[in-house]
């Protein structure tokens, strides 16, 4: 039986006995990922050399320092920097960058003595919800290789579930740990703003950015989410407030809790079994002692316009670092300085990028900041002020994470109302800086479904707890792609 | 509507210090026409008394001690620095 079908527990119980070193674990994540990236085209670089040494070393600590996340295999979603590993965030812009430091949560992950295996496949600068836009490989669904992996942390999604790593981090502006988490059949949080630093991410939006963990189960994201929260000195907006121990919320007593549904969730372009998995859903957490209601979040249609004129225009102003003098893509052509920005810039980033950045200087000029900008800023706060008038009355939200499962390789949303509805499901949650979790909940034509449960700010702990009561009594998170292999 | 021209995009393009083709020129034309359409969206809402939100999570005034501590190395930065001689970042002519 391959090390990879032991559970976080059970690995962890062998390791700490010696039974199995992390040396074997290593060599097993590496193997796998020789065996099926071919397929899935997650990997953009694996880190074998570093990471067999750090195995080693890993192997010399005495048992009482290994904690829970001690010698486990993890992936980073490449937007996030690893000191001596290209850290490239599926850009040309970035090809061959290598970073000088560490973000705060891969020194955090190396303090609880995880193994990086290597950085993972996304979305160009993190825009994007396919994995397409990245400039080097497009990473392919574990459950039918002909789908997109859903994105823009994609590579992440994948690689947990065609069982390359069992942790990965991934990051979440608008949907982008939640939704490839739900095409993947894996789990996936977005921690609140501030939950996590985001020092050494490599910024789109910076007031809405989010490093997230996806796992197979709730139990590892909890184990791994803990890891890697709390405040930082290098990033201000980093939040002080205490992080509880998530694994003491996964009691499984959700008795009483009281669940919102929004309508708007629930409505027009949400595919039937999309729904239909929903409600089976609230049927178990009824079963459980949970109660739930309609709801609704009425300016949830004007959060993807309010979404997009923020974020590009974030992303506009983030991305002017990118200018061919410090690092990155630097032209040959240039005759003089002016032109080398210019042509630099123009070659160094891909068509949707280019886009963003051209949607966001307009947002920001004169002349349209008060109509477009600061509207939507305003907007933002009336999207944020339904949640959190919801969350006066119900402890959660629940819904799909996405209308539909995963689209084919290079196939459009031909339906607008379910391309618009796809958006409306993710980004109000990034709008409002609230946390939200997707789950796996069903199947559609063998590919998987996601459950989508929303808490309040800073209240991971709800949703875990949930979380994980809803997975106990259901079996979905124990199915795998036929090319996960190795029971 | 807002119908935006090709000469607007050439302009905001120059703005961004982005060089764009031609071709680039037109379909970003026709995309952030569409997307424009969107901004008439939010204008059906009243926000009259709205305070716009500049971040998720407000927080004031976060400060710390103004101390040196360790910085990166200017030998190892400048491995990421395409031209460079003597310590000093090389660029073409800037006054043409």
């Amino acid at each position: 039986m391959s090390l990879f079908a032991k559970t976080t527990v059970e690995l962890q119980e062998l390791l700490h006995k010696k039974e199995v070193s992390v040396k074997e674990l290593t060599e097993e994540a590496f193997a796998r990922v020789a065996k099926k990236d071919g397929d899935v085209q997650a990997f953009l670089a694996v880190n074998e050399e570093q990471a067999m040494k750090r195995a080693e070393q890993l192997d010399q600590e005495p048992t009482e320092n290994r904690g829970a996340l001690f010698g486990l295999p993890i992936g980073i979603k490449d937007n996030i920097v690893t000191k001596g590993l290209t850290t490239t965030a599926a850009s040309r812009m970035l090809e061959d960058f290598m970073p000088l430091y560490d973000a705060t949560v891969v020194e955090k992950i190396n303090n609880a003595g995880m193994v990086t295996i290597g950085k993972l496949n996304m979305d160009e600068f993190a825009m994007g919800s396919t994995t397409e836009t990245s400039a080097f490989q497009k990473t392919r669904n574990p459950w039918n290789l002909d789908h997109v992996p859903g994105g823009s942390s994609g590579g992440s999604a994948a690689a947990v579930a065609a069982g390359e790593v069992l942790f990965s981090l991934g990051t979440d502006t608008g949907g982008s740990i939640r939704q490839p988490a739900a095409f993947c059949g894996v789990v996936g949080m977005k921690p609140t703003y501030g939950r996590v630093s985001r020092s050494g991410l490599i910024a789109l939006a910076s007031s809405f950015d989010q490093i997230g963990p996806i796992t197979r189960t709730v139990e590892d994201n909890a184990l791994l989410l803990n890891a890697i929260s709390g405040v930082d000195a290098k990033d201000s907006s980093s939040s002080s407030k205490d992080v509880p121990n998530y694994l003491e919320h996964l009691t499984g007593d959700i008795k009483g809790l009281k669940i919102g549904v929004p309508k708007e969730y629930m409505g027009e372009g949400i595919g039937e079994e999309a729904k239909a998995s929903v409600l089976e859903a609230l049927k178990v957490l009824e079963s459980l002692g949970a109660e739930w209601e309609e709801v609704s979040l009425p300016h949830s249609a004007y959060a993807l316009p309010a979404y997009y004129f923020i974020t590009s225009s974030e992303a506009s102003s983030n991305l002017a670092r990118f200018d061919g003098i410090r690092y990155g893509h630097r032209t040959e052509k240039a005759e003089n300085l002016d032109e080398l920005y210019r042509k630099s810039r123009g070659e160094g980033f891909g068509v949707d990028v280019k886009r963003r950045i051209l949607l966001g200087t307009y947002t920001l000029s004169a002349g349209h900041y008060d109509n477009i900008y600061k509207k939507s800023q305003q907007a933002r706060m009336l999207v944020a002020q339904d949640f959190a008038n919801v969350f006066e009355k119900y402890d959660l939200i629940i819904g799909p994470t996405s209308p539909t499962p995963a689209l084919k390789i290079g196939e459009e949303q031909k339906d607008l109302a379910t391309k618009y509805a796809s958006d409306v499901l993710t980004t109000p949650v990034n709008l409002a800086g609230v946390p939200a979790i997707s789950i796996p909940c069903g199947f559609s034509n063998g590919l998987p479904l996601g459950l989508q449960i929303i808490g309040n700010h800073f209240d991971e702990a709800t949703i875990y707890k949930v979380a994980h009561a809803y997975e106990q009594a259901t079996a979905f998170h124990k199915s795998t792609p036929a090319i996960w292999e190795g029971k | 509507m807002t119908k935006l021209t090709k000469e607007e995009i050439l302009a905001v393009a120059n703005r961004a210090m982005l060089e764009i083709t031609e071709e680039e020129a037109e379909m970003y034309t026709e995309d952030l026409s569409s997307v424009l359409a969107f901004a008439d969206k939010l204008n059906e809402l009243d926000t009259e008394n709205v305070i716009p939100m500049t971040h998720a999570l407000q927080q004031v005034n976060v400060m710390r001690e103004d101390v040196v501590k360790n910085v990166l190395d200017r030998e190892e930065m400048l491995k990421s620095v395409k031209d460079h001689q003597d310590g000093e970042i090389l660029v073409p002519t800037i006054l043409s």
